[in-house]
């Protein structure tokens, strides 16, 4: 059974389509990661499916539930985490708690199993305001108030922008632990990297899901031969690459250049280089990334990015 | 009901905790009862003025010491003359210049009848009227005794004249303090009501809480209600502190009822925090609400009669104060505290502002479910 399924779903602020016939299903328990950079349509997605913004068109269940019919049945069962920081600044720790457990007519004690491992965590700061936590602890409470209810599924909007990598990684191992108590996660950023810890991803870009698959799945689509190179001076490699006429796409990538030659061989390439006066030359071929295979969907989507 | 239990309880905790918050409920009350108590008033005392005397008769000199002797006005050093007259008022020596003509005297026993110039300084308006105003009442004790005078030197036995006696009702000395008291209290409870209100929703949606509220299963009711409802009560609480001020500190009369206060001011509040709450659906920052809300309330404090009377209104400024609220709840703190009016009395206030209310309450609600 399906915890999500989304069908057609189009959404238009006046004159900017932020979604475009979205369509996809995410599975009881796991971890479903919408990926895609800033203004991609994520927030929005999230909305509607929060039931805090009505679509234009299609349709779309949570849990069997219509999200404008039955909205009322989808917020006791969700547990939303919005992309900014939304708790009560001014209350601390336990008084968020408190606040929505009883919102939802439970208490803390009776769902403390559930949140315990991040909890602890928080425990030394507990009479601390909220505004006055840090990053990490901040996401860390977030995600304790949108548990107090022992939700079905969680809607993490960005969870993880803004926090420290040590974070981060904390904040997707609770995640996991989450999943095996067998709650569904669908769950948004705009890293590429953190796609390996989800089941299955979907690649997002300007309101219209590129591809959907597990993250091996969407790597072995990738359809080119990739290399990267490397030499000693990086900015004239760049300009070099791109003027030869050889590569089909040449991208930054940290201290490497991702290039996917025209023809299926890239022998001549080094010659060329050297030619150019390029010296510590390296160029080998590589396995895609999430970010590759991103690229090479957009640059075949043919999206031109409206920001 | 229990949501909005904890709503409200959640609301106070951080009503408590904003520090400008407790010194705008338990300090503020206290500075402008007590300035503007003392600070408002219309008397204006030890007024400058000077005599520009070019009879110099018996009769002018009787005129000058009139002035002289009134407790209001001061004469300023110097002899005038016909050409530094315009100077004495320019460089601000005297707010009042009395211009006596030549045979003055003369051509009030000849002829019976005489003029005197009173140039004022009318940069502010209204003090000129008061200056004015006791100027004239000097001018018409004169007047009197003048004739009274005359005539007894024919007619000692016939002395007509037709004593005028004052008496003010409701505030036999025309206190300032107790006039002012009862509209001081009134815009406390319209600040609360309105500023503080509208301010405070419209934080929600500032700081992003509404989100994670929205999921939640709270209505849309429960949380305006629950949000309302420690403005409300803080409103009222300011409204007795206000009236306990004033009664034991400046000694102001409540003849009326405290409760009948009381119930207006409910229906006034209803008034006031629906309006705060229509506020709120047009701003998204504090900021903004906060700018808004004082446009309104400045419209809506000047035209209640607060400062200056509505009666002395144009009659279309007369006709918006119909719907202005304020003016409404002003009048009958009066009414009541000064005047002891029962329901009654104040019943047709009661109907405006309760048509006012369904208005305005469900145009709030129609708004708030328009835009969130």
């Amino acid at each position: 059974m399906n915890s999500i399924e989304v069908k057609n779903i189009c959404k238009s602020y006046k004159d900017t389509k932020a979604l475009e016939d979205i369509s996809f299903e995410v599975k009881k328990g796991e971890i479903f990661g919408l990926i895609g950079p800033d203004g991609a349509g994520k927030t929005t997605l999230f909305r509607i499916l929060t039931t805090l913004l009505l679509k234009d068109s299609g349709s779309a269940g949570v849990e069997g539930f219509d999200v404008e019919k039955d909205y009322k049945a989808i917020r006791r069962i969700i547990g939303y985490m919005p992309g900014r920081f939304s708790l009560y600044q001014d209350l601390s720790v336990e008084e968020n708690l408190n606040f929505f457990a009883t919102v939802f007519d439970t208490t803390v004690k009776a769902n403390y199993e559930l949140i315990k491992d991040i909890y602890v965590q928080l425990e030394p700061f507990k009479t601390r305001r909220a505004g006055k936590l840090s990053g990490g602890m901040k996401q860390k409470l977030a995600l304790c108030c949108a548990l107090i209810h022992q939700p079905e599924i969680l809607f993490l909007d960005e969870p993880t922008t803004g926090v420290d990598p040590v974070s981060r990684k904390e904040f997707w191992e609770m995640l996991k632990k989450l999943k095996d108590k067998g709650i569904t996660i669908l769950v948004s950023t705009p890293y590429m990297d953190e796609a390996f810890l989800c089941d299955r991803i979907a690649l997002i870009q300007s309101g219209r899901i590129m591809d959907i698959n597990t993250l091996e799945g969407i790597i072995l689509k990738f359809p080119k031969k990739l290399y990267a190179i490397k030499s000693d001076n990086m900015y004239k490699l760049n300009s070099d690459l791109k003027e030869c006429g050889m590569c089909d796409t040449v991208y930054i990538f940290g201290e490497y250049l991702h290039l996917t030659p025209k023809s299926s061989e890239c022998s001549g390439l080094e010659d060329y280089l050297s030619e150019k006066g390029h010296t510590g030359i390296e160029i080998s071929q590589i396995k895609a990334t999430v970010e590759d295979c991103f690229m090479d969907l957009m640059s075949r989507h043919g999206s031109t990015n409206n920001e | 009901m229990r949501t909005i239990f904890y709503i409200v309880r959640k609301e106070f905790k951080q009503i408590f905790r904003n520090k400008s918050m407790l010194p705008i409920i338990f300090i503020m009350p206290f500075l402008q009862l007590i300035i503007l108590s003392n600070a408002a008033t219309f008397e204006i005392k030890n007024v400058n003025f000077n005599v520009l005397d070019l009879d110099r008769s018996s009769l002018s000199f009787k005129l000058m010491e009139k002035f002289e002797a009134s407790p209001y006005f001061i004469r300023s050093d110097g002899e005038l003359s016909v050409n530094n007259v315009e100077e004495e008022i320019l460089n601000d020596k005297a707010k009042l210049v009395i211009v006596i003509p030549e045979n003055f005297e003369k051509d009030l026993v000849r002829e019976n009848k005489a003029e005197v110039q009173l140039l004022i300084n009318a940069i502010d308006g209204s003090a000129a009227g008061i200056i004015a105003n006791y100027a004239q009442n000097i001018l018409i004790g004169f007047n009197i005794e003048a004739r009274i005078n005359m005539i007894n030197m024919y007619d000692p036995v016939r002395t007509p004249s037709i004593g005028i006696s004052y008496r003010h009702l409701f505030n036999p000395e025309l206190d300032y303090i107790t006039f002012m008291v009862p509209g001081i209290t009134a815009l406390l409870v319209t600040l609360i009501g309105l500023l503080l209100s509208s301010m405070s929703i419209v934080k929600e949606k500032e700081i992003g809480t509404i989100e994670q509220i929205n999921v939640t299963p709270i209505r849309k009711h429960e949380l305006i209600i629950g949000k309302l409802i420690p403005f409300f009560i803080i409103a009222l609480f300011e409204l007795g502190l206000g009236l306990s001020i004033g009664k034991l500190l400046f000694n102001i009369p409540i003849v009326g009822s405290i409760w009948l206060i009381f119930l207006f001011a409910s229906l006034y509040l209803i008034v006031a925090l629906s309006i705060g709450l229509v506020i709120s659906t047009f701003t998204d920052t504090q900021q903004q609400a906060m700018f808004i809300t004082w446009f309104i309330m400045v419209i809506f404090i000047l035209m209640s009669g607060l400062f200056t009377p509505i009666q002395s209104m144009p009659m279309w400024a007369q006709r918006i104060t119909w719907f202005n609220p304020v003016a409404y709840f002003i009048d009958v703190m009066r009414m009541v505290m000064l005047k002891g009016s029962g329901f009654a009395d104040i019943q047709r206030h009661f109907i405006i502002l309760s048509i006012y209310a369904v208005i305005s309450t469900s145009y709030a609600v129609f708004r708030y479910k328009k835009v969130n």
